[in-house]
């Protein structure tokens, strides 16, 4: 918006290339008011610029990867799978994941040969994010929240994913307060290899967790 | 009568299944919600509430992040944390920076 502006009444800045080259660079009104509300914060002491950085750094932190140790632990040993069906939030914690994110109940739901599970959330979008992180842009789509409750074979086809008609798909709509993982079954053949095969979309359930290829 | 956020079961075209991933300034709001939270100033059903009370029209013309962005605004508002002549104040001096953006 302002790149071709005389900069020389201000002070010499180190970067004047954008952090972000995709589209980041147009301000909105929502922008804007992101601006402004931060600004006032850090200025009443709420928090500080610095903390918003740190903020920022453990969010990108938060990845896919802590629901796949989760999950690779639970296919080799049964007592941490049955901790983790009985209480998740305890069965993270013993991994040494933080769980204060926000006061929230886990629960995890395990796929079997006879039962596939699937998560959504109609009316907002929550999400394991003390497991998986920020959730994918199309499970906070409109037509994903809208969709998945009504036709999820039809919704699962469009990501790849046909299950026989003799399984049994449960879709679990989560809450603020109650969100859901889905335990992913073990690829057959793949004893001694690493959590790797645990994808997001396999904890999510619009996916199968497979063999590498 | 069920809310405007209430979407299960609506008709809908078909998924985008690309991914976008968030930009900075996304990122930020989340840190903000998050900061927020943890120092006791918002509670997440505060969040939901104020989500829900966007109206249908500012919910469903908005992302994501500006749906929340807003709902965390009205609830600092709401709550005495900041003023509405604070906030346009500020508005309208970001407008006046030759060089906005952070």
């Amino acid at each position: 918006m302002s790149e071709h502006h005389d900069h020389d009444h201000e002070a010499p800045r180190r970067h004047r290339h954008p952090l972000q080259p995709d589209a980041d660079d147009t301000l909105t009104y929502h922008r804007k008011l992101e601006i402004a509300v931060r600004e006032l914060l850090i200025e009443k002491g709420i928090f500080t610029a610095d903390d918003v950085r740190a903020a920022i750094e453990e969010l990108d932190g938060r990845t896919p990867d802590r629901g796949s140790r989760v999950v690779a632990r639970a296919w080799v040993d049964p007592e941490y799978k049955a901790l983790l069906l009985k209480d998740a939030r305890k069965a993270c914690e013993s991994l040494g994941f933080d769980m204060d994110l926000f006061d929230v109940t886990l629960t995890v739901v395990e796929n079997t040969p006879k039962v596939h599970n699937v998560i959504v959330c109609t009316l907002c979008s929550c999400y394991p994010r003390m497991l998986l992180g920020l959730p994918p842009s199309w499970y906070k789509s409109r037509a994903y929240r809208s969709r998945m409750v009504k036709e999820p074979r039809v919704v699962l086809k469009e990501f790849g994913l046909e299950l026989p008609e003799d399984v049994t798909v449960r879709v679990h709509d989560s809450t603020a307060d109650l969100r859901y993982l889905v335990l992913p079954m073990r690829p057959e053949g793949t004893a001694g290899m690493s959590d790797r095969l645990v994808t997001r979309d396999s904890m999510i359930g619009v996916a199968l967790a497979q063999r590498p290829r | 009568m069920k809310g405007y956020h209430d979407l299960g079961g609506e008709s809908a075209g078909p998924i985008e299944t690309k991914e976008k991933e968030p930009t900075l300034w996304e990122k930020r709001v989340e840190a903000l919600l998050m900061l927020l939270t943890r120092r006791g100033v918002l509670k997440v059903d505060e969040n939901r509430r104020a989500l829900e009370s966007l109206g249908a029209d500012a919910y469903h013309n908005a992302t994501y992040a500006e749906r929340r962005v807003m709902a965390i605004s009205n609830n600092l508002i709401l709550k005495g944390v900041i003023s509405v002549d604070e906030l346009s104040a500020r508005l309208a001096e970001i407008d006046r920076r030759a060089d906005p953006l952070p």
